[in-house]
């Protein structure tokens, strides 16, 4: 790809707007159409991009692939830990009133905002560690072969 | 929400029926998280210790009929996903945590020998998963929540018979396999929610059982019905939807095998009594027609017909595998004729059925690590080098065949017991037939052992103490469930009642 100078100076432009964009999808996912799974979708685009253009190596210098292993855990921690907290304050588990008792309301913001992470982290991991997968991947026949 | 009844703080003996689950959900992650195989053995350990006292608890809590219903989130039923635990599925919590608590001290030595050490850490995740997958399915009281239990263990399942590739690449194809049957099993079933939903507008079991009185005629209600039995009964490995079972058995590691045998196809049958006797009313003329002209013969054709397969198997693991479609037959026959004394004959066999294969495998398992093989013709001659090994394997195939004093006897028993409440002799005569054939391949197996000299020069040893002891454990299990059956007979007599007496208590 060391050709394609336009691909990769518009990549370059793309990655970080589509990273913001991804965090703006997470954290409003309350208010308007979207949350954890489309953000941890979109957040993974902009890896799959820089690797499709940059090639495999160079994606993995920036996030290896045993950190997205460890991202997907930590996830699933997120999300199942607020049901933990919530039954450490003697309530049902997953019940976000607990988190704040004097004001429930508050409390169910702030569950929603950690479980949503929890899963934006977890589908973000999972996304990018299927692309390496897949990308790391031999070919079984080379092109030539054919 | 905020005018959640439940003001009061709850103590951990309420959160039980979710703690059960979410133990080793949480265990799972931090298996990943810390990356050594040592340390993920001791967490899994733990998190299936945990859950099998969970569940033992709560059986005594439930043996006298009660019923614990816990509210997610602090959202009530039906609106809310419920964990509703009565006898039936307290009876199978206990059973799917205590197979995999014994399995997993096995587990150990036995990976090593079968798994690259790399892997070690992501199968006792996989195996959490699948373990948690299995436990919701059965806690749960939401048909939707069943199905995303399903889907978890299923993923799970299919990643694990996957690792049994090192020791022979046909793992991938019957991984394969099942993952496309099971994906069609599991769509089945959503389907089948989907049209009960339409038909009703809930989702809670109890509740569905309450609004589905009286639309007997319904074209949903009874199409929903069909997609749900072929559904799970593919994940049961009911007769002719049996076919992905033998392969995925035969090429997955020997460890998978055993926990999947005594206790993935026992919760899918759960989940089968659970929405035939509880959900839908078992006097709605479709369904009881269905129980007697198709659950029941397709119960004593896999009976006969398993059984005569297993008799012509070379290797031993597919002998075994041939041999649980056949015992899924009398659960599924016990399930066709309807009563309690049948329910509990079904109930009472996924328990003494889940033990004695689970002892079966585990010496599958340790031939595989002493010869490599698991074909007969390796096989000759073992029961002097692996005495110890080889004596469980006759209690396990004593228990099998139904011998008087094992817990195969007590669960053919109340089969025939409950052929007999309803007159039909000639269904005792059957069973009684089919044991037969039982005897046949158990005893094939006993003469590869024991009669036939061993190939000269190969000196193989007993395996290790770890191995061992869990197997023994589970051997003498089969013997003490055979002469003791307070427990078992109780609590799947109470479970039966309450499954028939659907979601009015």
């Amino acid at each position: 790809m060391r050709h394609h100078l336009i691909l990769r100076v518009i990549t370059k432009l793309l990655v970080g707007p589509i990273i913001i964009f991804a965090l703006y999808v997470q954290f409003h996912g309350e208010y308007s159409p979207g949350g954890g799974f489309q953000a941890g979708v979109i957040f993974a685009v902009a890896f799959i991009l820089f690797g499709i253009v940059f090639g495999l190596e160079k994606v993995k210098e920036v996030f290896p692939a045993w950190l997205v292993h460890k991202f997907t855990a930590i996830g699933v921690l997120l999300y199942s830990g607020t049901g933990v907290v919530s039954m450490m304050l003697g309530a049902n588990y997953l019940n976000y009133s607990a988190l704040n008792p004097e004001n429930p309301q508050a409390g169910q913001v702030a569950g929603i905002i950690a479980i949503e992470l929890g899963v934006g982290i977890t589908v973000a991991a999972v996304m990018i560690a299927i692309y390496y997968a897949f990308a790391g991947r031999p070919p079984v026949i080379d092109d030539e072969d054919w | 929400m905020s005018s959640s009844p439940e003001q009061t703080a709850l103590t951990i003996i309420d959160q039980l029926p979710v703690l059960t689950v979410v133990v080793p959900m949480l265990a799972a992650p931090l298996c990943v998280l810390f990356g050594n195989r040592h340390i993920a053995w001791i967490i899994t350990f733990l998190a299936s210790l945990l859950s099998f006292l969970f569940a033992f608890h709560m059986l005594f809590q439930v043996l006298d009929g009660d019923v614990l219903s816990y509210h997610l989130g602090g959202w009530a039923p039906p609106l809310g996903i419920e964990y509703r635990i009565d006898a039936a599925n307290a009876f199978v919590l206990l059973l799917i945590s205590g197979i995999s608590t014994v399995v997993l001290p096995y587990a150990r030595k036995s990976i090593e020998h079968e798994i690259k050490k790399v892997s070690h850490t992501l199968f006792y995740c996989c195996y959490l998963l699948c373990f948690t997958g299995l436990l919701g399915m059965v806690a749960t009281g939401d048909a939707f929540n069943i199905f995303v239990f399903l889907e978890i263990s299923s993923l799970s399942t299919y990643v694990l018979i996957a690792m049994g590739a090192e020791r022979d690449r046909r793992a991938l194809t019957s991984a394969y396999d099942y993952l496309i049957l099971g994906t069609i099993g599991a769509t089945f079933f959503v389907i089948g929610i989907g049209f009960l939903y339409m038909a009703t507008g809930t989702l809670n079991l109890a509740d569905l059982n309450v609004r589905m009185a009286g639309m007997e005629d319904n074209r949903t209600i009874q199409a929903a019905f069909a997609f749900i039995i072929v559904g799970m009964g593919l994940k049961a490995a009911i007769y002719p939807l049996h076919l992905w079972l033998p392969s995925a058995y035969t090429y997955a590691p020997s460890v998978v095998t055993i926990f999947l045998a005594a206790t993935a196809t026992k919760a899918a049958i759960y989940v089968l009594l659970r929405f035939m006797f509880s959900v839908f009313q078992p006097d709605f003329i479709f369904e009881l027609n269905t129980l007697t002209w198709i659950i029941m013969p397709l119960a004593i054709v896999a009976m006969f017909a398993a059984s005569l397969i297993a008799v012509f198997q070379t290797n031993l693991k597919r002998l075994l595998a041939y041999s649980s479609v056949a015992q899924v037959g009398y659960m599924i026959l016990g399930m066709g004729l309807a009563s309690t004394t049948g329910l509990t004959a079904t109930i009472v066999h996924l328990f003494n059925h889940g033990i004695t294969k689970a002892v079966l495998f585990m010496v599958v398992g340790a031939f595989v690590m002493r010869t490599g093989s698991s074909f007969a013709k390796h096989l000759t001659g073992l029961g002097k080098q692996m005495p110890l090994t080889c004596g469980a394997f006759v209690i396990g195939g004593l228990s099998l065949i139904g011998v008087p004093g094992t817990a195969g006897f007590i669960s053919k028993w109340v089969l025939i017991d409950a052929a007999f409440q309803q007159d039909l002799w000639w269904l005792a005569l059957l069973i009684v037939a089919s044991s037969l054939l039982a005897v046949i391949y158990v005893w094939k197996m006993v003469e590869v052992l024991y009669m036939q000299p061993a190939p000269e020069g190969v000196i193989v040893k007993d395996v290790p103490i770890s191995m061992l002891v869990p197997m023994w454990l589970m051997a003498i299990a089969c013997i003490y469930f055979g002469l003791d059956t307070d427990l078992t007979l109780t609590s799947a007599r109470v479970a039966a009642e309450g499954l028939l007496a659907g979601g009015s208590n």
